[in-house]
């Protein structure tokens, strides 16, 4: 009962939502992963995903781009219901992944991996724009991508798909494991793409990091969507999010 | 002397052959098996294109690849792309099944004694260079075989239709997922190294008999340079092809008892120290 209340409650906004996924449900080979997902990301929102390691995160992510093997339910991006579109359709409506393992191409230099993803709309950041925010990338511009350090290869996972025009990005983890001086940079890079217009997905572990870029929180468990805490509610609400996070 | 460039002109078709091999290798991880029909594709299309259309060799050298790699489109459109999600075990099973076929059609229709194909006139004659005389077509192979090779490791290496490939190598689904058309890229793939197969068949069909068994000899060579130069690697492809045609001419001059057995040997000594070739990348 009080399930379905809250539900609604951020299920009502649909209408004018940019991403709206109903009842989503996905398959990795035999494995049931995604148990009927529901949350919607209005337009120019940075919203996260929280949850513990195997709550649904990521598949959820893979799931929204067509990753996933088999998926179920609805994923709606503006008009279009995306449920049984190949990535590269997807891709075309204007969404992008930051992958959580990077994805950085070793057989390919910092500059050709940035140039990479195609141009599907106007409006994304120029090159030169993409290097004022990650200077570290202009000096490597011509190693090998994986010689990059750790932050360095998150900087190009992020600094690549903001030159596509895709408006509605999805970061998986993009602070996992990097010194707090990088995340540091990384927040500031998020505030600033959120100001240029972008739409934001953010999978994340680190609670303090998602506090100070997101608007709003859904919190993730056994492949569903079980709560929404706006993000001026966070620290009132932070016992009920370390008992859902077990931390 | 004469020895060496006879092996310079065997490696320029071990370069091209297994340079086609190893792009096709790279992003379909598909051991081409038929690879050597579709060599001696190229030479018998070169001869039909001459005996029964009287178009002569300089379009031919265009055509006949064309051709032949859009046997190759056909070939993963309507075969090879049902069975990237099997073993790669069923690839190269079905590629030497179509091996058999083609060369048994052809044997069917065409006999085994071999056809002549006439060297071009621009190219018959030679150059006496005082130690050697040197054939002029025998010159130009060498010079095609540079131009493609070149070409084809540029086109990978350095432009940005290289770079999707090399990506599209190593993680085809973010690839896709950067909204590029990942099986479409796969199929012009095959097509291409398919068409480098007829290039070199084109290349071949004035200087060897244009005969149905033409690629089966070749072929096994060919595997042996692959493996040495490490599968997959465009530049241990070309490398190595010059490299073991001209280790062979030697051998032919030094010890002629070996030459047929001196790249296998290699094969083998490469396998022992370094299992994955001496360009191939450990993954």
């Amino acid at each position: 009962m009080s399930e379905t209340a809250t539900q609604s409650a951020w299920a009502a906004q649909s209408d004018d939502a940019l991403l709206a996924v109903r009842g989503l449900h996905g398959w990795y080979g035999e494995s049931h992963v995604l148990h009927g997902v529901d949350f919607d990301v209005n337009e120019g929102e940075v919203v996260t995903l929280l949850g513990r390691n195997g709550a649904g995160k990521t598949s959820t992510l893979s799931a929204i781009m067509g990753l996933l093997g088999k998926r179920t339910g609805s994923v709606r991006f503006r008009d279009t219901e995306m449920i049984a579109l190949q990535p590269r359709h997807i891709a075309r409506l204007g969404i992008a992944l930051c992958p959580e393992e990077r994805g950085i191409f070793a057989s390919l230099n910092v500059e050709e991996n940035l140039m990479l993803p195609p141009q599907i709309a106007e409006g994304g950041l120029t090159v030169e724009r993409i290097y004022q925010l990650f200077p570290n990338l202009l000096e490597r511009r011509r190693s090998q991508g994986t010689k990059l350090s750790g932050g360095e290869q998150q900087m190009l996972a992020i600094g690549r798909i903001l030159r596509t025009g895709a408006k509605l990005l999805l970061l998986d983890e993009p602070t996992e494991g990097l010194a707090p001086v990088i995340v540091h940079q990384i927040g500031t890079t998020i505030r600033e793409l959120k100001k240029e217009g972008f739409t934001i997905v953010l999978v994340e572990q680190n609670l303090r990091f998602a506090a100070s870029v997101a608007d709003r929180h859904y919190v993730v468990e056994q492949g569903r969507v079980i709560d929404m805490i706006p993000n001026a509610e966070f620290d009132a609400s932070i016992g009920k999010l370390h008992g859902y996070l077990g931390v | 002397m004469g020895q060496l460039l006879l092996g310079l002109i065997n490696g320029s078709f071990y370069a091209v052959l297994s340079l086609g091999l190893a792009v096709i290798f790279g992003l379909l991880n598909i051991i081409n098996f038929s690879h050597g029909a579709q060599y001696m594709m190229g030479a018998f299309v070169a001869w039909m294109l001459l005996n029964y259309l009287g178009i002569g060799y300089w379009p031919a050298l265009i055509l006949a690849p064309l051709i032949v790699g859009a046997t190759g489109i056909a070939l993963e459109k309507l075969a090879l792309s049902r069975l990237y999600k099997l073993d790669h075990l069923y690839g190269l099973l079905l590629t030497f099944g179509i091996a058999l076929i083609i060369q048994g059609l052809f044997r069917n229709y065409y006999g085994i004694s071999g056809l002549p194909y006439q060297i071009p006139d621009l190219l018959s004659g030679g150059q006496n260079l005082g130690f050697m005389f040197l054939p002029n077509y025998r010159a130009w192979i060498v010079v095609a075989s540079v131009i493609v090779c070149f070409g084809t490791w540029f086109m990978i290496e350095k432009t940005r239709l290289g770079a999707y490939l090399r990506a599209a190598t190593e993680n085809p689904a973010l690839v896709g997922a950067f909204g590029i058309n990942v099986p479409r890229m796969i199929t012009l793939t095959y097509g291409f190294g398919v068409a480098l197969a007829g290039l070199a068949g084109v290349l071949a069909a004035p200087i060897y008999a244009v005969n149905p068994n033409m690629g089966a000899d070749l072929i096994i060579v060919v595997f042996a340079v692959v493996v040495i130069g490490g599968m997959g690697s465009i530049m241990g492809a070309i490398v190595t092809g010059y490299g073991l045609g001209l280790i062979e001419g030697l051998t032919r001059v030094f010890y002629p008892e070996g030459s047929a057995v001196v790249i296998f040997v290699i094969m083998a000594i490469v396998l022992l120290i370094k299992p994955e070739g001496l360009f191939g990348r450990t993954a």
